[in-house]
């Protein structure tokens, strides 16, 4: 029996599937590629360099607390980091001093990820608390938004009319100082806000480029439908509500869906395995309340934009969502 | 196409070498008979050494309801009774028989002529099942004639043949499909006789085009019996999913199939049976597939238990140089054994060797709460939350999570991104809290 005590005992199953968090994570990476060319298209160098220094940084923090405070073997191989690093940057305002970058990058690995145990253990999504916590710390750098730069077509209608404010910000704005929406609507064409000719965060201004990372993600089983389409749907329908009641006091809903962080936020944001629920029902409620949220405290809070704080409140919730929302067992669903 | 309606996996099939007709195996000089080839109470053997043996000769008995008894599949002299490791690794009493030729028990009906006419009524079959040690030979080896006696209050109106064969690499059932389609229809008769249900269905997954259509050809003179063919997903070979898939019924907790009117069996069962009733012939023999990515040449044995594992390499030339695992059964839910002087046993489909390369699980990564082991749960489970419940000793939110309801298919672990031990903390916490649940009633 000796000769034959080399070969391997372990439990079943003995086989196992093509999924792994690397491929995950770099299936994301991947889906990010396009609103990162676009951020880079609009808003040139600027871009490229703040991303570099956000995903470096968070490398290199995650690395640092990793090797020096856990003490545990090297976990950049997982890709994690690599894309907090990524959804960081592409959540941050081009013109952003790169220190602000590096400070944001140490809240998300440190705090929000790290403190909480790393990988898996974190309840909100760490880009979004380094996000966060840089909007509150420097709300005059985080809301400076360079106008964009296409290399081509016209580049002179957003320097002229709205240089410096998102499209959130100026319409709260001027919605507060008595014009019309659907005035405030003509100033910026849909396919510009469709297509990302607008100001705002790095990754939030293209719609079309982020549709094409999420339908790369869905196709790859990285996400499920469920949180984008509840999250964009119940916007959807709570900011049509509100401008059917009211269509010059709330802007209309597709408005709502093109501008600011909520498309990015519903696809790339919300969707976080980490700091979603786990069954498709609580991915429904969990993207109900993301957009109907978001809607409340971009129409009625203080902010322009509520996505942010929309994703990270739901995140507070995910725990409950689970136990709410436990699988149809076999013998009971049809 | 039909398939059951939640969770499951798609692991590549990897069935090779499936046109090979089955070679006999021949009989080593020394078989080791487990003396407790089933589930339920253990049996006691009746031999001792010394005592010739013929093919067919009872060396154990069993008089639990939940029993089967074992028949010398050799003829020879027993040489002892001793502990030897089965496929699970822990050494059970074995009986060891020196073989002297080939000498079967007269009552045994040896001759090729298929036998339709079913002579015996249905309180004789189930008798004669009991008797010949006929247990289910999908793998869980649970005594068939018990199956064929439900309860008072459960009336059985279908007997489902599970031609399923789910499990990657296994070709056994499939090549017994093909060559012996006609007497495991009979084999179905009997137990629809047995049983008094007027309907059988047999579920074949569509990986299997050629045993559906030849299934379906001999079906045509069997009333009552039909084929239905099975989009692929792994595990529709467990009883409760094909229950579900063949029939749209849905076996609730803690039941059995008979709860909702429905028996199933294995086609290799069915064969036995058939064997057993109209032939007279004890459960001896089965067909295993040897089989593996650096196997030369893949082959469907048809071997008498206690055909030690190494006999069975050795017919396909030998262990291969990189070879790192030997699994008893398949790849998503057989057993990883370490001695080749364990031997076939009644439920051992399969032989298979893996190389060094995919003996190793890969490395664990912690857990990104992706919910794909909930997705992949065929029985509707969080398996992630049993897992960490039962790692953390919380044996009562294991309990509350519904472990029991697990059927240990694998599919959490196999889909699992990081690659974590699910289904080995699962089977810890599904043991404790069964355990704990006997301990409970006991009170």
């Amino acid at each position: 029996m000796a000769e034959n005590t080399k070969w391997v005992i372990s439990g079943a199953p003995h086989v196992h599937g093509p999924e792994s968090v690397t491929k995950i994570m770099w299936g994301v990476v991947i889906a990010l590629i396009p609103s990162f060319l676009v951020s880079v298209y609009f808003f040139g160098m600027q871009a490229l360099l703040l991303t570099v220094v956000t995903v470096l940084s968070c490398l290199v923090f995650e690395y640092l607390i990793n090797r020096f405070f856990f003490k545990r073997p090297c976990s950049l191989g997982d890709g994690s980091a690599m894309i907090t690093g990524l959804l960081l940057a592409l959540n941050l305002p081009s013109g952003l001093p790169l220190w602000m970058a590096i400070v944001g990058s140490l809240v998300a690995i440190g705090i929000a990820k790290w403190a909480y145990g790393g990988l898996g253990q974190n309840p909100f999504n760490p880009a979004l608390v380094g996000r966060v916590f840089l909007l509150i710390s420097f709300p005059a750098a985080m809301t400076q938004w360079a106008a964009p730069k296409a290399l081509f077509g016209d580049p002179t209608r957003w320097t002229d009319a709205l240089s410096g404010a998102s499209p959130l910000g100026f319409a709260k704005e001027a919605l507060k100082n008595g014009v019309p929406a659907d005035k405030i609507s003509e100033m910026m064409p849909y396919s510009d806000l469709f297509f990302g000719n607008m100001a705002g965060s790095m990754g939030e201004i293209s719609a079309i480029a982020i549709l094409l990372g999420g339908i790369y993600m869905l196709c790859r089983k990285i996400i499920t439908w469920h949180i984008p389409v509840t999250f964009l749907g119940s916007a959807f329908l709570f900011s049509g509500i509100l401008w059917l009641c009211s269509p010059d006091k709330f802007m209309d809903p597709v408005f709502h869906l093109l501008t600011g962080g909520i498309m990015l936020g519903a696809v790339f944001m919300a969707t976080d395995m980490v700091t979603s629920p786990m069954t498709a029902k609580g991915k429904i409620i969990f993207g109900l309340g993301c957009g109907i949220l978001t809607v409340l405290i971009r129409t009625f809070g203080a902010y322009p934009e509520g996505v942010s704080f929309a994703i990270l409140i739901m995140n507070a919730f995910v725990p409950l969502i689970n136990r709410g929302s436990t699988p149809k067992r076999f013998a009971t669903c049809k | 196409m039909k398939t059951f309606n939640i969770g499951g996996v798609h692991p590549h099939d990897n069935k090779l070498n499936t046109e090979a007709p089955v070679k006999e195996l021949p009989i080593p000089q020394q078989v080791c008979v487990m003396v407790s080839q089933h589930l339920g109470a253990p049996s006691q053997p009746i031999v001792k050494k010394g005592d010739k043996v013929k093919v067919g000769t009872v060396l154990t008995q069993n008089d639990a309801f939940l029993g089967a008894v074992v028949h010398s599949p050799v003829s020879g002299t027993v040489n002892k009774i001793a502990d030897i490791p089965d496929a699970s690794n822990y050494p059970k009493p074995a009986i060891f028989i020196d073989v002297e030729g080939d000498e079967w028990e007269e009552s045994i009906d040896r001759s090729p002529d298929i036998k339709r006419e079913i002579e015996l009524d249905a309180p004789a079959i189930i008798q004669k099942v009991k008797e010949m040690g006929i247990v289910g030979m999908g793998g869980a080896c649970f005594p068939t004639h018990v199956k064929l006696m439900p309860p008072k209050d459960a009336k059985a109106e279908f007997l489902l043949l599970n031609g399923v064969e789910c499990e990657p690499y296994l070709t056994c059932d499939y090549r017994l499909m093909l060559d012996h389609a006609e007497e495991i229809l009979i084999g179905a008769s009997i137990l629809m006789k047995a049983l008094g249900v007027p309907q059988a269905i047999v579920g074949i997954e569509a990986n299997k085009p050629k045993a559906i259509e030849h299934m379906s050809e001999v079906a045509k003179s069997f009333p009552g019996i039909s084929v239905q063919a099975l989009k692929m997903k792994y595990p529709q070979g467990a009883e409760k999913q094909l229950i579900k898939a063949l029939t749209g019924r849905a076996v609730p907790s803690g039941k059995l199939p008979i709860n909702v009117g429905c028996v199933v069996d294995n086609v290799a069962t069915c064969y036995a049976v058939y064997q057993a009733v109209q032939k007279n012939m004890p459960l001896i023999q089965r067909t295993v597939t040897v089989t593996g990515p650096s196997i030369k040449e893949p082959t469907n044995f048809l071997a008498r238990f206690g055909t030690p594992v190494s006999a069975f390499l050795e017919a396909v030339g030998g262990v291969p140089e990189d070879t790192g695992k030997v699994i008893s059964g398949g790849p998503m839910m057989g057993k990883s054994i370490m001695s080749a002087e364990a031997t076939s046993v009644k439920g051992m489909s399969g032989i298979l060797v893996l190389p060094e390369k995919q003996a190793h699980r890969n490395n664990i990564y912690p857990c990104i709460r992706c919910g794909k082991c909930v997705d992949a749960c065929p029985m509707g489970l969080e398996p992630y939350l049993i897992a960490s419940a039962t790692a953390a000793k919380d044996f009562d939110k294991t309990e509350k999570a519904r472990v029991m309801d697990c059927i240990e298919c694998g599919c959490c672990q196999f889909t699992c991104p990081s690659n974590r031990s699910l289904l080995d903390n699962v089977k810890l916490g599904k043991a404790t809290v069964g355990k704990i649940i006997r301990a409970r009633n006991a009170k």
